[in-house]
């Protein structure tokens, strides 16, 4: 089957800017924010969010966090290869922690994220921000902030693509 | 990868996956939960025939912190020592569900035949074998004289064109043997001094150039001066006349030591024969790489224990099949 367009780059920009506003209502003591983005594509989503975060007066640090060497699935599959984890000098204690990531499905990556997380400090509070929610859950996760909800069937594929990495932009289910 | 046997049957990519990933494992060394739960319900066995300090301990750490559990094994106080063959002392170690084996022996080829003899099913990591090879001395050597050139930006990178002169006793040593086929792949050159009587037969064929003359090495201002130790417990014969001519004609001495550019780093397996090989001025100076060698080493044999007992050890991200 053909790929199928689901979002363009205006739609992404657009759904940055929304998920940076409602960051900033939730956040309704003014806490520090770090926003931590999944490897390899959450970084770069995490990346924009924090400028558009900056941009409307949020206090913002934005980092990376790899959870491979958290992950559930490592048995039994090629090794990974892992992607470096940069937390901002800050630290995560007692900090808002948005996790961003591009596409949401089962949440064992989540899970693998929230472990990563408790190894490196206490935040106050986590939130997960996610550019597509495709649903398919294998674990009570659920997101605080979606760019776009997409019902699919296990055999789809999403892919995103980002202009960092892929130079075009946009989001195709396959 | 399924073993890690020697530097020489390693791929540029696999050598270059397991130095940045040892990048990220030293970043777990420095935080204040120095543990991943990666090999958690994973045995690793410690089989030291040799003895050993740094590197069984350093091992030891690393798959603590990668959470697997760890079985010291030495000869010394073993069923070895009542005469208990390579293979019945492997086939225990199967029976017990060993995931990785990490060996040191005095013969070489000992891993290969432990690896490949059908003995067992565990992954077989090198750590020293005879005068054949150590293959994570290597490797933890190479992302030394990285991070040291390149700092934060070390990932990626390889040794274009870095300059290592190894001096010393290349005829016992492993260290070189490993060092000399990883840093040549990652583009270094490199150059062997030593006294002829401590010099392999049959060299002419290794990637490298030799010499003689210390004094003219360390004029040439090379960027890495690799000290190998003097093996005494491997020599048999007389090798060279005596400790003090061995001092000054291919020892580090201070005088040395100042000829040499600021940027050098002096480099030393460990451990260290003080006075002979390498001067206490020398051991001590800003220079010196030995403790970075030796942090280094945990980092190293992190990413190298990851990468053979994490996975599916039929195929990796090492051999670029890596998952979307």
């Amino acid at each position: 089957m053909a790929p199928r367009t689901l979002l363009q780059a205006e739609d992404i920009r657009r759904a940055l800017t929304r998920i940076a506003y409602e960051i900033v209502e939730s956040n309704k003591d003014d806490a520090d924010l770090v926003l931590l983005g999944i490897p390899t594509r959450g970084v770069h989503l995490a990346r924009r969010l924090a400028a558009n975060l900056a941009g409307i007066g949020a206090s913002v640090e934005a980092g990376a966090l790899d959870v491979t060497m958290y992950r559930d699935d490592l048995r039994g599959r090629p090794t990974r290869r892992p992607s470096p984890t940069e937390i901002p000098a800050g630290g995560i204690d007692g900090k808002t922690v948005v996790l961003v990531d591009d596409v949401l499905m089962s949440g064992r990556t989540i899970r693998a994220a929230l472990d990563a997380l408790g190894d490196l400090g206490r935040p106050r509070i986590v939130r997960l921000a996610v550019l597509v929610d495709r649903g398919h859950r294998e674990l009570p996760i659920r997101p605080d902030f979606v760019g776009k909800n997409v019902p699919t069937a296990t055999s789809e594929r999403i892919n995103v693509r980002l202009e960092e990495i892929d130079a075009f932009e946009e989001v195709t289910i396959q | 990868m399924r073993h890690l046997l020697s530097t020489a049957e390693l791929t540029r990519d696999e050598a270059l996956t397991i130095l940045d990933t040892a990048e990220d494992m030293a970043d777990v060394s420095d935080r204040e939960v120095k543990k991943l739960p990666t090999l958690r319900g994973r045995t690793v066995v410690n089989l030291f025939f040799e003895d050993s300090t740094r590197t069984r301990i350093s091992f030891e750490v690393a798959a603590k912190r990668l959470s697997a559990d760890v079985i010291n094994f030495s000869a010394k106080g073993s069923s070895v020592s009542k005469g208990e063959s390579l293979k019945d002392t492997a086939q225990t170690l199967q029976a017990m569900g060993a995931d990785g084996v990490v060996i040191r022996h005095g013969a070489s080829g000992a891993p290969h035949t432990l690896a490949h003899a059908g003995w067992i099913d565990a992954g077989v990591v090198n750590a020293g074998d005879g005068t054949h090879e150590h293959p994570t001395q290597a490797l933890l050597d190479a992302f030394t004289i990285r991070r040291r050139l390149h700092g934060a930006a070390s990932r990626g990178r390889d040794l274009d064109g870095v300059a290592v002169t190894i001096v010393g006793d290349i005829l016992h040593s492993r260290v070189a043997r490993s060092n000399i086929w990883l840093l040549t792949l990652l583009g270094a050159r490199v150059r062997l001094v030593a006294p002829a009587t401590l010099l392999p037969v049959g060299i002419a064929g290794w990637p490298v150039e030799t010499g003689y003359d210390l004094d003219a090495a360390v004029d040439a201002g090379p960027e890495v001066l690799m000290m190998l130790r003097v093996q005494g417990e491997r020599m048999g014969d007389a090798f060279f006349p005596g400790e003090r001519e061995y001092a000054r004609e291919w020892g580090l001495h201070p005088e040395r030591l100042a000829r040499l550019p600021a940027t050098t780093m002096v480099m030393h397996p460990g451990p260290m024969n003080r006075g002979l090989e390498i001067s206490a001025a020398a051991a001590d100076s800003p220079a010196s790489t030995v403790l970075d060698q030796v942090a280094n080493g945990v980092s190293v044999r992190m990413a190298v224990l990851y990468h053979l007992l994490a996975g599916d050890s039929r195929g990796s991200a090492l051999r670029g099949e890596e998952e979307p």
